[in-house]
């Protein structure tokens, strides 16, 4: 059954091509009926995967299937193979079975667009890639994944294009990231030059054997792998481009800015664990990242007015939970977290995507209200997941996660008073929303309810939502083989503190936060505008270019260039000069090159 | 053995070339016979003799070694390029079917004197003395320059035929007196012979061998369009048929190349520094003048011809690299050429209209908006032509310059680079053409894809990404037939 691993890139990859090429000629059906069932074989694949992987496993405990090699020039032959272990097992499992249902979702919410089949062709290239990404067992086809999924986010972050705030959306979101990515491509650089391959696990072993704790090479490395998992997951510095993404169509942000693309950081950083390990510093500088930036985020949500873009925030701050994890060493809760996160928010925002399509694309919170007996099923949803998001104790599938990494920091006492914080203010954002937009009084009549595609997908993940976190205690030693046994931290008192902080921003958000305008004062508007990030990149990077650009106004950089172009226009004129169509002058020109050639030959 | 002049296995290795000559004396037979009544007929028999020539070809290898006391050896490196050479004469026959009913040109001639360059080809790329690679050379030029002027009404095409045939015969001449010196100086045309004595005791002078070996660089320059022999090219491809014209760039050439690759590699190995300036010189000139005369050029099979200078240029890199690796690169780039040049040129026949009408580069505006696939798999064979990875023409660049490097040809790999730097130029040009300009009178006026022509750019198209994804088989192939030649 393993033997099938390939098909879960291929099918989609696939699908792509024949939507890309002919998609526009075929109808509607047709093209949901492919764009959908690619995927459906992905996740029955992956399925079938993971029942072989986990009933018998290979040795070694990782399977790895070589298709063929790509080159083979002197040392250097990449090979187009896969490699499937617990880590990358839970990683395709989530993103196929996520990426159906949102796939299903799509088909009626997308319904009425006149760009449907090139949706369905960058959504299903994006899955094909993040599994690439996931599955790749070389750095090259990680990158090739890792810029791929880039590639779809621009695309679909851009995809209505007629309106241009939404490609400048795009491009920012493609800017940003590249920061990140360029410093992982010197990374990866870095790490094929001084351990001499490409293979993931190979590069890991040596760097183990090779690079003692602490050292130089191995701080470099991790450092700048650091980089891109910051930028592609839309960590602090560079978190400025994911609550702007939300400009993509809602099951686009469901899928890439929320349950999976955007996580591509954790799984660079799970995959390369043993780099953080003998990097101490860098590990270290992993959680306050992530600390940080999910109290940032956290505030951000705060007051944010539009629903799409809590949620964003509501992102970025849960990642921080991720990154926090994985600065601890507590790999497999980051990855579990990743997992329960990948379901409840993908929920969120398919059930956001029913209130505004209900509301005729009104994003604006302080317009809603009420919804609750108008949309019954968002209402029940944006319950099931929020209470998930804010981690309603023992019930639900993300206070499990989220519990196992709070409880993870106990060691610190910092961190972990930021990670209790953090419930506070996502229970406090979480319930802001709720209240506001489904109790109340009715402001925007509903036009339309949810078909049977769309709830589908919104009652399975609500009960995942709920029920995803029961399966821990299988899934603890399952990921032991691959990061090691780490013993289980104590979690009375973290859970108790988390219930607290839980239900204080429950009160809180009903006492406070449900006001009928958004707040107004500075520190707001501060928070609003994400803390000010926007701006002060605005002054420090794109101002300085903006004026370099103006004063280069007369191309005086390119005058070099034009140099160039002009003296390729000579040497064409002179060249024409020589084809005059005499046959004279051909024949003349051959005896002349043979006089000359045989002269080179006797002289030299 | 004179006694025993053809044994069962000199004909089995003979395969290939009898089945292309008895099918094409035969299509001659039939014209008469099934005159007008049904043209396409001559097409899908030249297409059968074809694929029966392959098989030939395929069921030769496996019976490989030399034939008729040693003229001819079929060897791994023969079976890669009659392979090559048969592939292109199909994928010839494909566009043709269309182009031919347009310009109401008779079919069976056309396709009898295609079988028989084939089969030229097939004979100069298993020609292992000197005589077979002039006979093979000659059966493959004659019918070349009869079909560059097939359509006997057109001016330009009765230029291009008279061009191509003086210019021709010319060169071929300084092949002829090379070939002379040789068997002169060392008594023997046998190539490995030929090693033998150059690289023994009391060889002839070098300036002897050596102005042999320019000699015959000259004859094999002129056929390959290398600098400072390929004045000729613009003209001829752009007069010729279009699908002749492909043919020309693909079949003649390989067969040159491979022909150039025996002789150089086996036969004068052991003056090697001798030759290796003048390859040196040919391949800069070649890459300089391909792509700068291409830049503003504005009729396409011009600028495809100034290419063709162009591509040969960077196979004659590979050559100067003098090693194994080399050879293999230009195995490889010879197919990889094939595939992506033969699909551009099949795309130019689709929309050159009657007469030839349209050969600007402005005719391919808007292609994109009415016809979606050709301008699809032309963009394949641009990117492919420019280098970009995951095409064929990316790796086969790669493994050029790759192997000129471990030569340490490294002013010539700069060189090299920038010169495919700026060819991206005027191939971007015609992606611009095809994706961003309205549609105008020439792609208004194009008519459907034909199946013959949908094939014809599928099966490059298909062959230039295989060449880009998987280019280790090939490799692999040409890896080991390269070490043969040794």
């Amino acid at each position: 059954m393993l033997d099938l691993l390939w098909l879960i890139p291929a099918a989609p990859f696939a699908s792509a091509a024949v939507l890309l090429l002919v998609g526009r000629r075929m109808p509607r059906k047709v093209v949901a009926t492919l764009g959908v069932v690619s995927i459906a074989v992905s996740a029955i694949v992956s399925g079938l995967v993971a029942i072989a992987f986990i009933g018998s496993p290979p040795p070694g405990n990782a399977y790895d299937q070589h298709l063929w090699t790509w080159i083979a020039v002197g040392g250097f032959h990449p090979g187009i193979a896969l490699y499937l272990d617990p880590l990358s097992l839970i990683m395709t499992l989530v993103v196929t079975f996520v990426s159906f249902l949102i796939h299903l979702y799509s088909t009626e919410f997308m319904a009425g667009d006149e760009g449907y089949a090139r949706f369905f062709a960058y959504m299903n290239l994006f899955v094909a890639s993040m599994v690439m990404l996931v599955l790749g067992d070389n750095l090259l086809l990680l990158y090739l994944g890792w810029e791929g999924v880039g590639l779809c986010s621009y695309l679909l972050i851009g995809f209505w294009y007629r309106d241009p705030a939404n490609g400048r959306a795009g491009q920012k979101a493609f800017i940003v990231t590249r920061v990140g990515d360029t410093s992982m491509a010197i990374g990866l650089f870095l790490l094929f030059h001084m351990l001499g391959t490409l293979n993931i696990q190979e590069l890991m072993a040596r760097a183990r054997a090779d690079w003692p704790v602490g050292s130089g090479l191995a701080i470099a490395a991790a450092a700048l792998l650091l980089g891109g998992a910051v930028g592609k997951s839309a960590q602090l510095p560079l978190q400025t481009w994911l609550p702007d993404a939300m400009a993509g169509p809602t099951p686009t942000s469901a899928l890439i800015h929320a349950a999976t693309m955007v996580t591509a950081g954790v799984y660079l950083i799970a995959r390369t664990h043993v780099l953080y390990e003998i990097a101490p510093a860098v590990q270290l500088a992993v959680a306050i990242i992530g600390a940080a930036t999910l109290l940032l985020a956290g505030f951000s949500a705060l007051v944010q007015t539009d629903i799409k873009r809590v949620l964003a925030y509501s992102t970025i701050s849960q990642i921080g939970y991720m990154f926090l994890a994985l600065g601890l060493g507590a790999w497999s809760a980051a990855i579990f977290h990743f997992m329960t996160h990948a379901f409840f928010k993908a929920l969120l925002f398919l059930a956001a995507g029913i209130v505004i399509e209900a509301l005729h694309q009104e994003h604006n919170i302080f317009h809603m209200g009420g919804l609750r007996r108008e949309l019954p099923v968002a209402f029940w949803a944006f319950l099931a997941g929020g209470c998930a998001l804010a981690g309603l104790p023992l019930v639900t599938a993300g206070s499990y996660s989220k519990d196992w990494i709070i409880a993870s920091a106990s060691p610190s006492p910092a961190l972990w008073a930021a990670a209790i914080a953090g419930v506070l203010l996502t229970s406090l954002y979480t319930f802001r929303l709720i209240f506001l937009v489904f109790f109340g009084t009715a402001r925007t009549p509903v036009s339309k309810q949810p078909g049977v595609a769309e709830q589908i997908p919104v009652w399975v993940l609500a009960v995942l939502s709920i029920v995803g976190g029961s399966e821990r205690p299988a899934y603890r030693p399952f990921m032991a083989h691959l990061f090691g046994a780490t013993p289980k931290p104590p979690e009375a008192l973290s859970t108790i503190a988390a219930a607290a902080a839980f239900f204080t921003g429950l009160v809180c958000a009903w006492y406070f936060l449900r006001g009928d305008a958004p707040a107004t004062n500075p520190l707001a508007r501060f928070w609003y505008a994400g803390w000010g990030f926007d701006w002060l990149y605005g002054r420090i990077f794109v101002r300085p270019v903006e004026w370099a650009a103006r004063v280069n106004h007369n191309d005086v950089i390119d005058s070099m260039y034009d140099g160039l172009a002009t003296l390729a226009r000579f040497v064409w004129r002179g060249l024409a000069l020589t084809e005059n169509g005499k046959l004279r002058w051909y024949a003349a020109a051959i005896a002349g090159g043979t006089l000359i050639f045989v002269a080179l030959v006797i002289f030299l | 053995m004179p006694g025993n002049f053809a044994t069962a296995s000199d004909v089995i290795r003979f395969l290939p070339e009898i089945i292309l000559a008895v099918m094409g004396t035969l299509l001659m037979i039939l014209d008469p016979l099934l005159h007008r009544r049904s043209s396409n007929a001559f097409g899908h028999l030249s297409i059968l003799a074809l694929a029966g020539a392959l098989g030939g070809a395929i069921y030769a290898y496996l019976n490989g070694g030399p034939a008729f006391g040693g003229m001819l050896m079929v060897d791994g490196f023969a079976t890669f390029f009659g392979v090559l050479v048969i592939v292109a004469g199909i994928l010839t026959i494909l566009p043709s079917y269309r182009f031919l009913a347009r310009q109401g040109a008779e079919t069976s001639e056309y396709h009898a004197l295609l079988l028989f360059s084939v089969a030229g080809q097939c004979l100069m790329v298993a020609a292992n003395d000197l005589i077979m690679v002039f006979i093979g050379l000659e059966i493959s030029s004659i019918s070349s320059y009869i079909l560059a002027g097939y359509l006997r009404e057109d001016k330009r095409a009765n230029e291009a035929s008279l061009k191509y045939f003086l210019l021709g015969s010319f060169a071929t001449a300084f092949f002829l007196y090379g070939v002379a010196l040789i068997y002169g100086s060392t008594g023997t045309i046998n190539l490995a012979g030929v090693n033998v004595v150059l690289s023994g005791p009391g060889a002839p002078s070098l300036v002897f061998v050596g102005v042999a070996a320019a000699l015959m660089f000259v004859g094999l320059g002129f056929k390959v369009s290398a600098a400072p022999f390929q004045v000729w090219t613009p003209d001829v491809y752009q007069g010729a048929p279009t699908p002749i014209s492909a043919f020309l760039s693909a079949g003649p050439k390989a067969a040159a190349f491979a022909v150039f690759l025996r002789i150089f590699t086996t036969a004068f190995a052991p003056i090697g520094h001798g030759w290796e300036p003048l390859v040196w010189a040919s391949a800069l000139l070649s890459m300089t003048i391909g792509n700068f005369a291409a830049l503003q050029q504005s009729n396409i099979k011009r600028m495809l011809a100034y290419s063709s200078i162009a591509h040969a240029g960077y196979v004659l890199v590979a050559l100067t690299a003098r090693s194994e690796v080399g050879t293999a690169a230009a195995m490889f780039y010879l197919a990889a050429y094939a595939f992506m040049n033969i699909g551009a040129f099949a795309v130019v026949s689709h929309l050159s209209g009657k007469g030839e009408r349209y050969q600007n580069i402005e005719d391919f505006s808007g292609l994109a908006q009415k016809q979606p696939l050709a301008a699809a798999m032309f963009s394949i064979f641009l990117l492919s032509l420019i280098g970009v990875p995951l095409t064929g023409g990316f790796f086969g660049k790669f493994y050029i310059f790759k192997a000129a490097l471990e030569s340490h040809l490294v002013w010539l790999t700069v060189l090299g680079l920038l010169n495919s730097a700026v060819a991206a130029y005027y191939y971007l040009r015609i992606l611009v053409m095809m994706y961003m300009r309205e549609p105008a009178e020439a792609t208004e006026a194009v008519e459907p894809l034909s199946p013959g022509l949908r094939l014809a750019l599928i099966v490059p198209a298909i062959g230039t990404l295989f060449l880009g994804i998987f280019p280790n088989w090939v490799l692999d192939f040409a890896g080991k037939s390269s070490v043969l030649l040794k």
